[in-house]
């Protein structure tokens, strides 16, 4: 069975939220209606999004680091928020594992998100329904796009590769190779909600020089001390060998 | 969690109003057995209006809730999953019930349904109400495990929320009740005063459990849990919005330390001591002003017990919504 998933490589996000804004362009541009924006330009303005860059600093200075974390719906593979939900509006798709809101059948009554321990869901206050991160669900699919860009849409907009879109049950996809090679891991596994979203942890990369592989130990020109020489008057096969 | 006064109303004016219904159904049922003299049938049909009239408030305030209030009928389509879907077919036929109970007793129609020397003789009207307190319960059963059902918000997962909301329900309803049979008799009267005042009693009991159960409560997750970071000192330097979202509007109470301790003190004041009193000179006295007196302190101070039970609650998504 197919789960599609996004991987988020924490080491090599540099929290631009070029993700954050290609993710509002697409999904208030949609078939569902634009996403409420309040007072965009004034003050306290606030509106809703399906994703979110946020940024915690770990350590104690100056031995600090800056960890920029983007955070959308994580299309658990067991859902809290779709049981709880009374009419169905909120359901996980068989095929593909998506979590989707049907915006004709919600309420808006919020449960859905009080029963998200991500807090992942966020109301359209302009529409009265719940909304949340489709996985651009409306361009995964779309075959009059070419195929490269078959992707969500923060996948496409990201500087630093630092999202990858996949399906996590295929052992040989890039996304479960990265959870796999890179040590992925799912936010808040003590609820068992199961996450299809893994992050990549954030890596030390180190290489270690010796001395003497800054000096070649080996090289031909300390042993002999001078070029080889031929003899100019030597055959020779071409000028390649001749010198 | 952020206190919404539709939800608040609509747990309150029900559960009054369930409580009175069966206050009612303990009358009929003392009657039948000859404890209690039989009562005429305004009693219970102006009771019964009574208790449809809190239950139909309760569900009026829900609507308030809704952002499609249009679309509410779409809401008992999972009962299998959602207790919120069962609560919402359970009011619907428990109103409805109260209405055929007291509709009954209006019209006087109550003949004997089945009466043999093996079972004892029963009438229309004390079966109707026997399946309205298995209907009742229910409901009281699916209010509190709306809230209780929810694994993470650790304060409300605990047998303790639906007992309370049932016990307070029913303590409420019953100090109502009192109050209401003082225009019938006096035997009811202290018949009701007796129970409100037990039912009281042990909300105070298990509501004062849940309290010291919150009180020591260790969250399960973490900001390290939350980021998947195993460092002992993290510190959020900005969520992503510079002027608030939904999530930071409906999962905190947005009061001061202050305001939200001193809610606890006032309703641990108006939803026991002070009806617990009240009902004692009331019944003592015999004052009805005294009664209806009691139930109003108790019903405001369930506003506030309401509130706090709300706001107590931290959802673990606050973690992520620590600083703008």
């Amino acid at each position: 069975m197919t789960q599609l998933a996004l991987v988020i490589d924490l080491n090599v996000c540099v929290g631009c939220h070029a993700c954050v804004t290609s993710c509002k362009q697409w999904n208030t541009s949609g078939a569902a209606g634009s996403l409420m924006d309040d007072n965009p330009y004034d003050k306290d303005p606030t509106g809703t999004f399906f994703n979110r860059v946020q940024t915690y600093e770990v350590g104690e200075f100056p031995n600090t680091e800056t960890i920029h974390f983007p955070k959308s719906c994580l299309h658990c593979e067991d859902p809290p928020c779709v049981p709880v939900c009374p009419t169905g509006a909120s359901y996980k798709r068989k095929e593909d594992g998506i979590v989707l809101v049907d915006y004709d059948k919600c309420i808006g009554c919020n449960y859905c998100s009080w029963a998200c321990p991500y807090g992942a869901r966020e109301i359209d206050e302009k529409q009265k329904v719940m909304k949340k991160c489709t996985l651009c669900v409306d361009r995964i699919y779309d075959e009059s796009l070419p195929e490269t860009e078959r992707k969500p849409a923060c996948v496409l907009a990201c500087p630093t590769s630092a999202r990858l879109f996949g399906d996590v049950h295929d052992p040989e996809s890039e996304v479960s190779r990265a959870i796999c090679e890179s040590g992925g891991y799912p936010l808040m596994p003590e609820w068992g909600t199961q996450p299809a979203n893994h992050y990549l942890p954030r890596r030390k990369t180190k290489i270690r020089f010796h001395k003497d592989e800054l000096m070649r130990a080996d090289n031909p020109l300390k042993k002999d001390g001078r070029l080889p020489k031929t003899d100019p008057d030597a055959p020779f096969l071409d000028d390649s060998v001749s010198w | 969690m952020h206190p919404a006064f539709s939800v608040i109303f609509l747990t309150t004016l029900i559960g009054a109003g369930q409580g009175l219904f069966l206050a009612l159904i303990t009358a009929e049922t003392f009657s039948h057995m000859g404890a209690l003299a039989p009562q005429e049938y305004r009693f219970y049909s102006t009771g019964s209006l009574l208790s449809l009239g809190l239950l139909v408030a309760g569900l009026v305030a829900s609507f308030f809730h809704l952002g499609h209030p249009e679309r509410a009928w779409r809401s008992a389509a999972m009962w299998r999953t959602s207790w919120l879907s069962r609560e919402v077919i359970a009011l619907p036929a428990f109103m409805g019930l109260v209405f055929i109970y007291g509709l009954l007793h209006y019209l006087e129609w109550n003949p004997k349904v089945f009466g043999t020397t093996a079972l004892p003789e029963t009438n229309l009207t004390l079966m109707v109400g026997i399946i309205g307190i298995v209907l009742c319960f229910t409901l009281f059963i699916c209010t509190g495990m709306i809230y209780a059902c929810l694994k993470f918000l650790q304060e409300w997962h605990t047998p303790l929320t639906p007992i309370n909301y049932t016990l307070l329900g029913m303590s409420s309803g019953f100090t109502l009740a009192t109050a209401f049979a003082t225009q019938y008799s006096q035997e009811m009267t202290d018949l009701f005063g007796t129970w409100a005042i037990i039912l009281t009693l042990a909300a105070l009991l298990t509501r004062t459990a849940s309290l010291l159960r919150n009180k020591g409560i260790k969250h399960r997750s973490t900001l390290r849990t939350a980021i998947g970071v195993h460092h002992s000192n993290i510190r959020q330097q900005s969520q992503g919005s510079m002027g608030g979202s939904f999530n930071t509007r409906e999962y905190f109470h947005g009061m001061s330390t202050v305001f939200f301790k001193s809610i606890q003190w006032i309703f641990l004041l108006l939803v026991f001591p002070l009806p617990l009193l009240l009902l004692g000179m009331g019944l003592s006295n015999d004052t009805t002003a005294l009664l209806v007196l009691a139930f109003a302190v108790q019903y405001v101070g369930l506003i506030a017990e309401r509130w706090f039970f709300f706001a107590q609650a931290n959802h673990p998504q606050n973690l992520y919504y620590q600083t703008i």
